[in-house]
């Protein structure tokens, strides 16, 4: 990390030196929003396409654990707000407090997902050779984790999408390539922004950060909020398909 | 003291606090909503709600309410390309006949291919 504070010749104040750089992260930032939009239309058009198996696919997922994981995540962008506020307000101590209490939240994030995914593994719900979406409904001892009742509800809707869809495992394999790659993705950029953060907190321990100058507190803050925004849009999108049945 | 003419607006904790309460409210509305049988506009209200968390976030949390009109326009004009986007395409296939004037989408289009090979 440079000097903190400096003004560069090329800025005639230190408050048009810190336009600057959040406008350039804006502008990132909508990159990133072409990006993940790319993606969310992929989505879209194989979900409208393939409906039964999007449906029957979002029914395999586990609410609880994704839920819990929104709620995590919510929280994390609040501390995030916090540790800039207290960078704004000069508060030294307060940011490496928020700034941890965010690292630990997105650990906590990170902790989820793995069971998810590794449950997905356990299940044959991986793209590939051996995905079998109806593996659970066929094999209840294999699939202890779910209980009685998930495993009938989860029987009936794959019957009802067989009779809609005959391609059903095909079909679902989209879903589930969807539901890996952008989750995958989201999750890469939390560990990006982890290590982001965990930069912060050096800096900030070693007392870096003012109400002066805490530029780089404001835009990795920038960063986690939009992180967290692709999220808000993942979780209904992933995880609240066809619930209602 | 000069150091400290910021024209910076400082969000209170205050602002934080009721912003992620509602945040967590709408994440409940949303879990709940989808267990309610609207038929097509289950997706609607799902989509309403994760942009109205989205809005939050973005006023508040990323401070664009406090930011100079240019980031404004930069945020505007990136949501402006994002419905080109999605609007643009998705208007296509979802209003998509097939030569024998069938409807996409394609998984109700293939029940009927086998009997049309046979």
């Amino acid at each position: 990390m440079h000097r903190t504070g400096e003004l560069y010749g090329q800025f005639k104040t230190l408050e048009q030196q810190k336009e600057s750089a959040t406008l350039g992260m804006w502008i990132f930032l909508i990159t990133e929003v072409m990006f993940f939009g790319g993606i969310m239309l992929a989505y879209a058009l194989n979900r409208h396409v393939y409906y039964p198996a999007f449906a029957v696919g979002s029914n395999t997922l586990s609410l609880k654990l994704g839920g819990f994981n929104t709620v995590v995540l919510l929280a994390s962008s609040f501390t995030m707000a916090m540790a800039v506020w207290s960078s704004q307000v000069g508060k030294k101590t307060l940011i490496s407090i928020f700034l941890l209490l965010t690292i630990s939240l997105g650990f906590v994030f990170f902790g989820v997902k793995y069971v998810e995914y590794s449950q997905k593994f356990h299940h044959h719900l991986v793209p590939g050779k051996k995905f079998d979406i109806f593996y659970c409904v066929n094999n209840p001892a294999s699939c202890s984790d779910l209980d009685g009742e998930e495993l009938m509800v989860e029987g009936k809707l794959l019957d009802a999408a067989k009779a809609a869809d005959p391609d059903l495992n095909a079909h679902a394999q989209l879903y589930y390539s969807a539901y890996f790659g952008m989750t995958g993705l989201h999750a890469l950029h939390m560990v990006i922004g982890a290590g982001l953060l965990f930069w912060l907190l050096k800096g900030s321990l070693a007392g870096r950060f003012t109400p002066q100058w805490n530029t780089p507190v404001d835009i990795v803050g920038l960063y986690w909020h939009f992180v967290d925004i692709v999220w808000i849009y993942l979780f209904p999108l992933l995880y609240l398909i066809d619930r209602h049945k | 003291m000069s150091e400290q003419e910021h024209s910076e607006h400082i969000v209170p904790p205050g602002t934080y606090l009721a912003i992620i309460l509602t945040l967590l409210l709408l994440t409940g509305t949303t879990v709940w909503a989808a267990f309610v049988n609207l038929g097509r506009f289950n997706i609607v209200v799902a989509l309403v709600i994760a942009t109205l968390k989205a809005t939050l976030v973005v006023l508040f949390f990323m401070h664009a309410k406090y930011s100079p009109k240019r980031t404004k326009l930069i945020i505007l004009a990136g949501i402006f390309w994002l419905v080109l986007l999605l609007g643009m395409t998705l208007s296509d296939y979802i209003t998509r006949v097939d030569y024998r004037g069938v409807r996409f989408p394609i998984s109700q289009v293939s029940q009927q291919l086998p009997v049309q090979r046979a």
